[in-house]
């Protein structure tokens, strides 16, 4: 699915260049469930903006399920971020203004498909997540753990093959991000790829690799031992969105 | 795509901020609802100025014999100049370029009567073409025509004033009746109207010149020559006026620079200067509307570029998630047009509402009258609008469109 090789990027501040990304060579395959792990400024928040095609690398090839990703312009960018990838971030980006409804649907606003039905698609969303009763509720007026999996579903209402999830717990409590891991879990059995950033072991360990990052470069792939157990009410989410996507 | 999608888009956009939009709404509003009274109560000034050019072809010469104040040729000053009906004749075949020329006496007002009802009217003996220099309008019967000069005929044309107190309301009567003007009887072959802001100039009885000369005066004298110049333009209206001069100056053997031998009006200059007084306060009223715009502008310009700001997190989240720099554009440009051109809608028809209400309780008052603003106004202020607001909407709309998703996502 994603597939870089010997990727450079620096970042140049006046006259102080810094080398961020320093040569990473990445395979990822379709349906994998992958953390990036590393220390602050070890590039790991670079390499992920590169992969999700909101920054540009400056040397090496990049290829997402088999387009070369390079010298894109701002539009094409636009078009393969909303058509490929869902984003989750560490503080959700909800618009505060939007309820959570529209705040699903907006993705398909930009696929130019009509409010009516994009608002339809976007509540049988909010079902499978538990939060219908929500759905026309504010984010100010949703909890952490609800506003992310508002943000979960904007990712996948496109139906993505990969979603890139920067800190996805970063903002949670402990029970709250193993509720989010499960889902994202049950997200990846569907077939999407999962690409996650965390800087915490107990959420790294539960993806099937986990890839260390050090000064800009690949230190080590571990493969991770996947935990088993699995909720009996995830299972139902998990079924429904296979069934949807597939 | 349904339009209908990106104006919801951008109503959510606006309803969040309700009193910012007002605020920004209220300096466009103001600024157009400025222009709009500015340009209306300019229009009143033209309309109250023009309005007492009424009455009287614009393109009018009129020529008066006067006294002569210089010594001239060995003619003492202090000699008075007298017109006759071979001034006129000259006059008529030498300014070749007039549309049309007439002769006038000036006789006052006479005791004219209609069987038992009298009145006091102004006499006043020209040529058929006076009715179009003077611009009366027939409302019965017909102006002197040539036949009636041509063979001395007694008809009369009297205004609208004259019929009402000779005919008391048999208005029907006038044209046919036979009238008494000092003594002698005329036929009535019309009735006119006459635009002129006097009222006594609906009080005038117009007769043949040359009736006028055998029946009263005896005498081949007229007072007052007055031609119209057609389209020409101010250069040759010029060329007219002197050759009119030199021709009685030589005539009557006198300085053609004495100014007081013979006045000569010309309507056109004044009609030019009063034009170009108007194009100026038009101007006027344009850079300082256009001004008031502006500062509108600036203010709505000044409040999306904080808005853009403001909404960074959001636009970067927008294009992180598709959103193309053109649909970016897009939605800021729309809704710096969507605030200028309803909240300058808003001051348009204030604008014209307040006009409006002056119009109708103005009370009678010379040099100003029914301030308006007319179709064209309204179009043109519609595309200013639209200009100002895409104008307002550039910057900001630029600067959204270049917001980097991952500098706007970044997490502080």
């Amino acid at each position: 699915m994603i597939h870089i090789r010997n990727i450079h990027k620096s970042y140049t501040n006046g006259q102080n260049s810094l080398h961020v990304l320093k040569g990473i060579d990445l395979n990822i395959e379709a349906g994998e469930m992958i953390s990036v792990m590393g220390p602050s400024g070890s590039g790991k928040s670079t390499l992920l903006n590169i992969l999700g095609i909101l920054d540009t690398h400056d040397e090496g090839e990049y290829k997402l399920d088999g387009i070369g990703i390079s010298n894109l312009n701002e539009r094409k960018a636009a078009h393969l971020r909303n058509r490929m990838l869902g984003f989750v971030f560490q503080s959700f980006n909800l618009i505060s203004f939007k309820n959570a409804m529209e705040n699903v649907a907006l993705p398909l606003y930009y696929q130019k498909i009509n409010r009516r039905k994009r608002n339809r698609i976007a509540l049988e969303y909010l079902d499978r997540l538990g939060l219908k009763d929500w759905a026309h509720h504010l984010p100010s007026e949703l909890s952490g753990g609800q506003k992310q999996r508002v943000a979960i579903a904007r990712a996948l209402i496109t139906r993505p093959k990969v979603i890139l999830a920067d800190e996805p717990t970063g903002a949670l409590d402990s029970v709250t991000s193993q509720e989010m891991m499960d889902l994202l879990t049950e997200i990846n059995h569907t077939g999407i790829t999962m690409i996650i950033v965390t800087h915490e072991t107990d959420i790294a360990r539960r993806t099937q690799k986990t890839i260390r990052i050090i000064d800009g470069m690949v230190q080590e792939i571990l493969e991770n031992e996947v935990r088993s157990k699995k909720p009996e009410g995830i299972k139902q989410v998990r079924t429904a969105i296979y069934e949807k996507v597939a | 795509m349904f339009e209908l999608d990106k104006w919801q888009e951008i109503y959510s956009t606006i309803r969040k901020n309700k009193l910012r939009t007002f605020l920004t709404g209220f300096a466009v509003a103001w600024g157009i609802f400025m222009l709009i009274i500015l340009l209306g109560s300019g229009n009143g000034l033209e309309n109250g100025v023009l309005d007492q050019f009424q009455g009287g072809a614009n393109n009018g010469i009129w020529i008066s014999s006067g006294m002569t104040s210089k010594e001239f040729k060995g003619l003492k000053a202090g000699r008075l100049i007298q017109f006759n009906n071979e001034d006129y004749k000259v006059l008529k075949s030498t300014i070749r370029d007039h549309e049309y020329m007439s002769a006038r006496m000036f006789m006052g007002n006479n005791i004219t009567s209609y069987k038992k009802e009298y009145g006091s009217f102004y006499l006043s003996p020209c040529h058929p073409d006076y009715g179009n220099i003077k611009q009366v309008e027939m409302v019965q019967g017909r102006f002197l025509n040539k036949l009636d000069v041509d063979e001395f005929r007694k008809a009369a044309v009297i205004g609208e004033k004259v019929r009402s107190d000779l005919f008391k309301g048999n208005d029907t009567m006038a044209v046919g009746a036979y009238i008494n003007v000092k003594g002698v009887l005329f036929r009535v072959v019309g009735v006119f109207k006459d635009f002129g802001r006097d009222d006594n100039e609906q009080r005038r009885i117009y007769i043949p010149v040359t009736t006028a000369q055998r029946v009263f005066s005896g005498q081949n004298v007229i007072s007052q020559i007055s031609f119209t110049t057609g389209e020409a333009p101010p250069e040759q209206v010029d060329v007219m006026v002197e050759q009119s001069r030199d021709l009685l100056a030589r005539r009557h053997t006198f300085d053609t620079e004495d100014r007081q031998a013979v006045f000569i009006w010309n309507k056109s200059e004044d009609y030019r200067r009063f034009q170009g007084l108007f194009l100026g306060i038009r101007l006027f009223i344009w850079i300082v509307g256009i001004g008031t715009i502006i500062a509108g502008i600036v203010g709505v310009s000044n409040i999306m570029m904080i808005s853009v700001k403001e909404r960074t997190k959001e636009i970067g989240v927008r294009k992180a998630i598709g959103a193309t720099p053109f649909s970016i554009i897009s939605l800021i440009l729309r809704e710096a047009i969507v605030i200028t051109g309803f909240a300058g809608y808003i001051g348009l028809v204030l604008g014209i509402g307040v006009l409006e209400l002056i119009s109708r309780n103005l009370p009678q008052i010379d040099f100003f009258r029914s301030p308006e603003a007319n179709f064209s106004i309204a179009v043109g202020a519609t595309l200013l609008l639209i200009v100002a607001g895409t104008l307002a909407g550039i910057f900001p709309a630029r600067k959204a469109a270049m917001i980097k998703p991952i500098e706007a996502l970044r997490d502080e």
